[in-house]
């Protein structure tokens, strides 16, 4: 009976205590929830918390997967990103025709080189692996990476470009190790989905830095994003970054795939703005669909990348581009690289247009619309509603309303 | 004594350090990777040069394609070439988007002539492409008769062959394409700037 009674005692005291421990949870806002996995798959791979609810969302303009069963675009969350690197699981996904993604078996997988070479090889991916590596952190960002007037985020205006650490062997290893011949200009490059979506690419460029990659931060490549071998070009647009990479043809001449004559143009003008991105920035806090949630003070931040090179400098404008202050670069900058960059702001409550401007190693400044429509000679406004030539690098502003509510200013 | 055993131990290091160095130099290769057969070689090879040099023995017309259009491509691409879920392949007024009107810009970004055979410099891009990736879910089912008979059937409705002409290995690189000089290609150095608009 007194056993019974320290038991009765016992639980209750506990009862109080778990009582007073759900109403301290309950006032931080922690509430517990029953684990949805098993302890053994916590253990085996983890998860992001379930209070993070950030994720990738399909192009307005297409869906995705459309009704063939095929995936197109699908854009990053850039307005919840911190620093550099975008989690893998996170990673914009682009195809050109649409794809479906191929199912590797690692062990049967094979990498040809071959055309004008001394040495056709043919390579598993236990082999690639014995060669040394190299890990580069480097963006992607696809062509169709255009803001538009209608889009409402910046995951909607510029969701199409993430960056990761990429590990593999450089590119130029292996051509030395095939003994590239006289006379050698471009490279085809070949994926192995269904519609084996191909491009060439100049020989100078794949000597110069690119990467057969096998590794994406830190891990294998997701499949989304070529497993288990994609190839790299840094700061080129992102069709060139073969996935699934199955075979490497070095050519004399461009080859005028399927991908490349969606690419050409007759403008020399135009053409010059094609293959390496422009230096380019964008505004993620705060961008269009946030709100801030009074007057004073907050950090304007955003990410800067350029395809020629490192970031040296980010402008902020406040007053829609009248006067500049220099950002602060918040973290390492990579060549080819997403840069994070920052500033401090005190917000008054007055309507405001927020503007960030990237200057890159080679002293390429981002340009706004406006300074596009006058190399182009089309008046000022035409590419709000236009996409603008080449790759498109141009300056998304976004407009802070009286009620702290954040719009696109292009719309 | 030590002194001395530890001076023969660096001594050896850099000798064979210096071995291995020099070893590394005079061998061309790391020796890693299968060297493929040329039958091997030509069972990947898929990708057709402008010049044609890849494009296996076989022939076709406009008049073969027609019947081998209907029933592999008309489900999806519609039967006059246009109007389907997938892209038109087939240029008409009617479906030609009015200026400002042309379908949202992703890739293949060819404002109002996303047609293969109207766009593309070579019609190689076309046989290619057949070749590769075409019919959907059945991709390198097509015999090469297939996809030169296809590849006619295109050029012919979009007015850039007549529908007799043979389409072979020979007569394909040839065909005069419509866009045939529509591209230039900048030449890609290491560190070199795109040239406007770079000042702020």
């Amino acid at each position: 009976m007194d056993s019974k009674k320290a038991g009765r005692r016992k639980f209750l005291k506990g009862g109080a205590a778990v009582a007073a421990m759900g109403a301290i949870q309950s006032a931080t806002g922690q509430t517990p929830v029953p684990a949805k996995r098993s302890l053994k798959d916590e253990i085996a791979y983890g998860e992001r918390s379930h209070f993070v609810t950030s994720v990738r969302v399909p192009v307005l303009e297409r869906p995705s997967p459309d009704e063939f069963g095929l995936t197109f675009h699908v854009l990053t969350p850039l307005q919840d990103s911190v620093g550099i690197i975008t989690p893998s699981s996170l990673h914009f996904v682009g195809t050109h025709r649409g794809a479906i993604v191929p199912e590797i078996d690692p062990g049967e997988y094979r990498f040809l080189i071959h055309g004008m070479v001394d040495r056709p090889l043919e390579f598993t991916l236990e082999e690639l692996k014995r060669f040394p590596s190299v890990s580069r952190i480097h963006f992607l960002e696809c062509l169709g990476n255009r803001g538009k007037p209608e889009h409402k985020t910046v995951q909607q205006t510029t969701g199409l470009t993430s960056c990761s650490e990429w590990t593999g062997v450089p590119l130029s290893l292996l051509l030395k190790e095939v003994g590239v011949q006289k006379g050698a200009s471009w490279v085809v490059s070949e994926g192995s989905e269904e519609v084996k979506g191909a491009g060439s690419i100049e020989l100078a460029k794949a000597m110069d830095d690119c990467i057969v990659a096998y590794g994406q931060n830190g891990e294998p490549l997701r499949p989304q994003n070529g497993f288990p071998v994609r190839l790299i070009v840094p700061g080129f647009e992102g069709i060139y970054n073969t996935k699934w990479l199955r075979r490497m043809k070095v050519v004399d001449r461009y080859y005028m795939t399927y991908n490349d004559y969606g690419h050409i143009s007759k403008d020399p003008k135009v053409a010059a703005l094609t293959f390496q991105w422009g230096p380019k920035s964008v505004i993620t806090f705060p961008s269009g669909g946030q709100k801030l949630p009074g007057h004073g003070v907050y950090q304007i931040t955003g990410l800067a990348w350029s395809g020629g090179g490192a970031v040296r400098k980010v402008d902020i404008s406040t007053d829609g581009g009248h006067t500049w202050k220099d950002a602060e670069i918040r973290g390492e900058v990579h060549r080819m690289a997403h840069t994070r960059f920052g500033m401090n702001w005190k917000w008054e409550g007055q309507e405001c247009v927020l503007m960030s401007r990237c200057t890159d190693e080679l002293g390429q400044v981002q340009p706004t619309r406006a300074q596009v429509a006058k190399v182009f000679n089309v008046p000022p406004d035409y590419y709000h509603n236009h996409g603008v030539p080449g790759s498109d690098n141009t300056i998304v502003p976004w407009r802070v309303a009286t009620d702290g509510s954040v719009y696109n200013a292009l719309a | 004594m030590r002194l001395r055993s530890l001076l023969l131990l660096v001594i050896a290091v850099v000798v064979t350090g210096g071995l291995c160095h020099a070893g590394w130099a005079q061998s061309p290769t790391y020796g890693l990777g299968k060297t493929p057969t040329a039958e091997e070689i030509r069972a990947w090879d898929i990708a057709i040069s402008p010049t044609g040099k890849e494009l296996p023995p076989g022939s076709g017309t406009a008049k073969e394609g027609a019947p081998l259009y209907a029933q592999k491509c008309a489900a999806c691409h519609g039967a006059t070439g246009s109007g389907g879920r997938a892209p038109e392949l087939i240029r008409s007024e009617s479906t030609t988007p009015a200026p400002g009107k042309q379908p949202p810009c992703l890739s293949p970004c060819i404002r109002g002539a996303n047609v293969m055979a109207i766009h593309s410099p070579y019609a190689t891009t076309i046989w290619d492409y057949i070749n590769r990736g075409m019919p959907f879910s059945k991709e390198e089912t097509l015999k090469p008769n297939e996809v030169y008979a296809l590849t006619a059937f295109l050029l012919y409705k979009s007015g850039v062959i007549p529908e007799d002409q043979v389409v072979d290995a020979q007569s394909l690189p040839q065909i005069k394409m419509p866009n045939r000089d529509g591209y230039v290609l900048p030449e890609w150095k290491h560190g070199m700037p795109r040239p406007f608009p770079n000042k702020p």
